[in-house]
């Protein structure tokens, strides 16, 4: 696990630098960020590349256990090293789901075995996800979860979300809220407007997501908890959230590529890979979204890789699941869509999910873990889904041109991807 | 002939295209009153009649036009379950392909699921009503219904009430009768009015109109084009009750007299008698409701021959 990173632009906004110089890696950690000549090792020549902290991406699902023919631990692990990232989060919606221990150390002990990246599993906030009574927290914090959330089930009991807030302090973890008030909801298969009203299609109006962000700020705010809003979709939200972090509210928020480059346009065909949750918004709310990300009030990208087994995205567009996969197009789209300059872009890929999750930090400095990804911003290239490293297919970003693609991916000192 | 493998929706179709359709379903029409209703035209074609819900008239109405025509047609009869259980549009576009029909005409309640099967088939694929999407041969015997009342299908008033929201025949009408230059005034409580509906199409939004009075809606109107209203829309809180429904949407007599002298009545059937019409307005002087189930047969087997023909 030895390397030594030649001549690449050294980004990382959380140890201010950025320079053209070398990286010597020993035993998988960082030694030296300097020029380094005469040095035996292994060289990779990052002339013209980018050096950064090994991006993070903190909303995944990888399906295992429960639907390994979606995804698994270790194919999902590949679709993100492959996308240019070193560790992933993964939600506890599995089946059975990571609600107790026992789960979280088989998904602990299959990750380290298979997976190429590091996985952080989730836990369920409530048993089974049902949002009835607390899950066992604690003992799956001792089992290596760094967060809770019911992702994909909200919690709609107002009290048990405030009793949730206020225990996970307890761990100094984050909770991770998919805001979606069912009732608004019910029923619904894309963003309510005119393309809903257009194609016959029940929709999900923004004020599902809103009603019950605002409820959470509220209790977030009366516990004192640490409180992170998984995938933005509306103007409304992006507001909600700014006015919050004013008023001095720890909190943060994530978005999706999809929702910063999709609208609900994109459903006109009846693609059930434009069918996703929260769905795909309007023109407006896409435009916040990119206002929010700007001015700092969204602090991350994560994909909400959510594979799907073809046969059933091939029902009828009410009757197929949410959901796309991400992890191979979130840094291409990011760079391509959004106008961030590199520290930016860093920070909300690497620096910011690193301190969302309080994990142990990695980035560049000595004694660090050796994660990194190499950019190369500049890179053209088009995403073929066939060749995904994913097991399922259902993205809506097959075909589409990209500029900026991660060309070389490193986990503990050993690169695990390279595509250059 | 048209020049599209399907016929999906009245939103893709241009004015000529609609015209066309009319023009031959009119000139069709006379098949009907003959003593032998057949005509060999689609000899040796196959149309299969694939409904996922429930129909009797439409499903009657596409066969009698297909027998009409001498074509073959084929009733099945599947039940949403089975997909759900995990039959996939692709197995069934795939075993259709497979049967070599010539055309395969779709109902289904989940909206797109015609133009799923339509990417997936060889045959012409004819949409008999999807979800709350689109009914475009409903709309088409509508249109002809009024042009040969009223002898043309622009500057018109029509009046479209009930619940719009989730209506496939009210969207199809809206489509054509605005194409067409016809004000549609579209009538429903705030809870059945579906959201964005004014700029639901692209053009012409000029003509189309928004209320919540049905006495704003049918007055001075040329046409007057009930709504099923459909019970379950109560348990979801849609409305209170029919009673109160039918005394705020219910078209009786006395409203009947705000409209033109001589307004037509459409519904597209089935009717709820004393819900959203009362008895007296279905079967009096105005009402075309029977016309509308004649031209049905018409239209369809123009736009079988317009598809499948020569």
């Amino acid at each position: 696990m030895d390397l030594l990173i030649k001549n690449g632009r050294v980004v990382d906004p959380e140890r201010k630098i950025d320079r053209i110089t070398d990286v010597v890696i020993r035993d998988g950690k960082i030694r030296s960020i300097g020029t380094a000549n005469d040095v035996e090792l292994p060289v990779f020549d990052a002339t013209g590349l980018v050096v950064a902290p090994g991006f993070f991406d903190i909303h995944v699902h990888l399906r295992e256990p429960g639907t390994e023919e979606a995804e698994t631990i270790r194919t999902g692990g590949n679709a993100a090293v492959a996308g240019g990232f070193t560790a992933v989060a993964a939600m506890p919606n599995t089946k059975p789901p990571n609600d107790n221990p026992s789960i979280t150390s088989y998904i602990v002990s299959e990750a380290r075995r298979s997976s190429p990246a590091r996985v952080f599993p989730i836990g369920a906030i409530t048993k089974e996800q049902k949002g009835e009574t607390l899950a066992e927290i604690g003992e799956m914090v001792q089992a290596g979860i760094t967060a809770i959330s019911d992702d994909g089930k909200p919690v709609m009991d107002g009290q048990l979300f405030r009793r949730a807030l206020e225990y996970a302090q307890m761990f100094d973890i984050p909770v991770i809220e998919h805001c979606e008030d069912l009732h608004l909801s019910k029923g619904g298969v894309m963003h309510e407007g005119v393309y809903s009203t257009r194609l016959g299609l029940k929709g999900i109006p923004g004020a599902a997501e809103e009603a019950m962000l605002s409820r959470d700020l509220i209790l977030a705010e009366m516990t004192g908890g640490r409180y992170h809003v998984a995938h933005l979709s509306t103007r409304g939200s992006v507001q909600m959230v700014r006015e919050a972090k004013a008023r001095g509210l720890q909190i943060s928020a994530e978005v999706t590529p999809h929702h910063f480059t999709l609208t609900d346009a994109a459903v006109a065909d009846y693609d059930t890979n434009a069918k996703m949750n929260p769905p795909l918004r309007s023109s407006d709310d896409l435009a916040a979204l990119i206002e929010g990300i700007e001015d700092g009030t969204i602090d991350a990208i994560a994909s909400d890789h959510a594979p799907h087994h073809m046969n059933l995205k091939m029902l009828e567009f009410d009757s197929a699941p949410f959901g796309i996969t991400g992890l191979e197009t979130s840094v291409g789209l990011a760079i391509t869509q959004l106008k961030l300059s590199m520290k930016r872009l860093i920070e909300m890929l690497s620096i910011n999910p690193q301190r969302i999750m309080r994990v142990k930090p990695w980035g560049l400095f000595e004694d660090s873990t050796a994660d990194l990804t190499i950019l190369n911003p500049k890179r053209k290239w088009t995403f073929d889904v066939k060749h995904s490293r994913s097991l399922s297919r259902n993205s809506p970003f097959h075909g589409w041109e990209m500029t900026g693609k991660a060309v070389a991916t490193i986990v503990g000192g050993k690169i695990v991807y390279e595509d250059r | 002939m048209l020049k599209r493998k399907d016929l999906l929706g009245i939103q893709e179709l241009g004015c000529d295209e609609i015209l066309e359709i009319l023009d031959t379903a009119e000139s069709l029409q006379e098949i009907s009153s003959r003593p032998i209703k057949k005509v060999p035209t689609l000899r040796g074609k196959t149309v299969i009649n694939l409904f996922f819900e429930a129909s009797t008239r439409t499903r009657t109405s596409f066969e009698i036009a297909g027998k009409r025509l001498s074509a073959d047609v084929v009733n099945i009869s599947a039940s949403t379950s089975s997909v759900s259980k995990g039959e996939t549009l692709i197995d069934t576009a795939r075993t259709l392909d497979a049967m070599a029909a010539d055309c395969v005409v779709i109902r289904h309640s989940s909206s797109g699921a015609p133009a799923t099967i339509a990417r997936m088939t060889k045959a012409a694929v004819i949409n008999g009503g999807d979800g709350a999407h689109e009914h475009p041969t409903q709309a088409l015997l509508d249109a002809l219904t009024i042009r040969q009342r009223k002898g043309h299908l622009d500057g018109l008033k029509v009046a479209i009430v009930g619940d719009i929201t989730h209506s496939r025949v009210a969207r199809s009408n809206i489509h054509l009768l605005t194409k067409f230059g016809s004000h549609v005034w579209l009538c429903s409580a705030p809870t059945l009015m579906p959201v964005g509906v004014e700029q639901m199409i692209c053009d012409n939004s000029q003509f189309l109109h928004t209320t919540n009075s049905i006495d704003e809606a049918v007055a001075d109107a040329d046409v007057i084009m009930m709504l099923r209203v459909q019970f379950e829309r109560m348990s979801e809180s849609f409305f209170p009750s029919v009673r109160e429904y039918f005394h705020y949407f219910g078209l009786s007599r006395a409203r009947v007299h705000l409209a033109k002298q001589d307004v037509i009545i459409m519904h597209p059937g089935p009717m709820n008698r004393g819900v959203e019409i009362s008895s007296e307005v279905a079967d009096g002087p105005y009402s075309v409701i029977f016309d509308q189930v004649s031209a049905g047969v018409a239209v369809r087997m123009s736009v079988l021959y317009l598809m499948l023909g020569a």
